[in-house]
């Protein structure tokens, strides 16, 4: 026993080393889990005021585009408001009865405190969090298209992960075609995402619009991602190589949109009943 | 010893502060990183041992994490090019051996020798912290031009950093 204290002694530094070295591996295993509670990240407070003080240094460089991106998003918003009332005056075929239904979506707007988008996972910090209604797994838009969605909230604050997730996957489908399939990012260009599990037969073609699907209740249907920059078919592959240009430029967002799914509780729970919780 | 004691847990927070709030917003044609607070590691005195090294260099890389939520990675990749530190320094201890009391700086050992010192080390912790954060060896080439220009990047500052310090400082 003693000549085992001694040994451990005498090698102290390496045993230090591999003990740190697994706890790190530990670390990063769980943070690889969607939706890990973790403490240690930017959604504390202390690290978010930090960042929220660098962002606000930031922004004022960005001020200008920033206003020209909200000023046209009202713009358009308005337009639509308008077309709406005046279908609403001409016809009053639009009165829906199911008021859940209409409203299933609630919309919270954030600013973006830290982003990244030259990693191989990137994250986005935001300052709404649990106090604001924001919960894990709600998705993030903007004004032009699909963001991400909500790991970890804190009180205050909230930790996104960005499309630019080399593990985030969101079902979407080709709007012309309306073949479905999953964007996954494969960390190389921030300007670009893939569209995977598009069937052979299913040709599509440049420029085509990429929408979410709202297959899996985190994004609303129809929220934009992307064009078809690109689409090449090998010769013994089942699926299409798509690479899609975004739509949404990752390295000025400067506000996200937080979107509620209130119905998301009842047909995930409606799914577990009918699939089960092993698929 | 108390007095630089205190002086290093100080350039502890404003390495740390440096890199979260400064170089985490500059980052050179999307793949150039400039990780300074490795800087922290390599110039603490010759004194510290191997252990306290590791404990520190663990220390920082936690608190680099918290910020860029990427838990435990720069923890891993600080931790083991903490652990190779004093090895590589004993490697190349120039002929009259090192000054007691000192620490690895430029003025002390001049450029040649600060740099065999460092390029080395600091490519050491960006291929495995950039290898581990692409979890596997799919983008090997784009991920070898990411370190390649990270370590450029990052020796390149601390290069300057050093010929900025007053001679007498000892980190």
């Amino acid at each position: 026993m003693e000549r085992l204290l001694k040994f451990i002694y005498e090698y102290r530094a390496f045993f230090t080393f591999i003990l740190l070295e697994l706890t790190c591996v530990w670390l990063i295993v769980q943070n690889n889990q969607f939706q890990s509670s973790t403490y240690f990240n930017s959604s504390n407070r202390l690290a978010a005021n930090v960042l929220d003080f660098s962002q606000g240094v930031r922004e004022y460089f960005s001020l200008r585009n920033i206003n020209r991106d909200l000023a046209e998003e009202n713009a358009n918003l308005r337009s639509l408001l308008d077309q709406r009332n005046q279908r609403l005056l001409s016809d009053r075929i639009f009165s829906p009865k199911d008021t859940v239904i209409a409203n299933r979506f609630e919309y919270i707007s954030a600013k973006v405190m830290s982003n990244s988008t030259e990693l191989y996972k990137n994250y986005i910090t935001v300052d709404r969090g649990k106090l604001d209604g924001i919960e894990p797994g709600m998705a993030a838009i903007s004004s032009t298209g699909a963001v991400g969605k909500v790991k970890v909230v804190s009180d205050h604050f909230a930790v996104l992960i960005s499309l630019l997730h080399t593990d985030e996957m969101v079902s979407c489908i080709i709007k012309e075609k309306d073949y479905f399939g999953t964007a996954q990012w494969d960390g190389f260009d921030a300007r670009y995402t893939n569209l995977r599990y598009i069937p052979r037969h299913a040709n599509p073609t440049v420029g085509d619009t990429v929408i979410t699907s709202g297959f899996n209740a985190v994004f609303p249907k129809g929220i934009l991602v992307g064009v078809i920059h690109n689409a090449t078919l090998s010769e013994e592959s089942p699926f299409w190589d798509i690479k899609v240009s975004l739509a949404q430029d990752y390295s000025k967002l400067a506000f996200v949109e937080l979107v509620k799914s209130n119905l998301k509780n009842e047909r995930d729970s409606l799914v577990e009943v009918t699939i089960g919780n092993n698929r | 010893m108390i007095k630089s004691g205190i002086i290093h847990i100080i350039f502890f927070f404003v390495y740390v502060l440096a890199q979260v709030v400064l170089l985490k917003n500059i980052v050179l044609f999307d793949s150039a990183f400039c990780f300074l607070y490795v800087a922290f590691i390599l110039l603490l005195p010759f004194e510290v041992s191997i252990t306290m090294i590791i404990l520190i260099g663990f220390l920082i890389g936690i608190s680099i994490d918290i910020f860029y939520n990427s838990m435990g990675l720069h923890a891993f990749a600080t931790v083991f090019m903490s652990f190779l530190r004093n090895y590589w320094l004993s490697v190349i201890t120039p002929q009259g051996g090192y000054e007691s009391g000192s620490s690895p700086t430029l003025a002390a050992n001049g450029v040649q020798w600060f740099l065999v010192y460092t390029i080395p080390l600091v490519f050491i912790h960006h291929f495995v912290l950039f290898f581990t954060e692409a979890s596997g060896f799919d983008l090997f080439w784009f991920t070898m031009l990411k370190i390649i220009g990270s370590m450029l990047f990052t020796v390149l500052v601390m290069v300057l950093l050093q010929f900025l310090a007053p001679q007498r400082r000892r980190i």
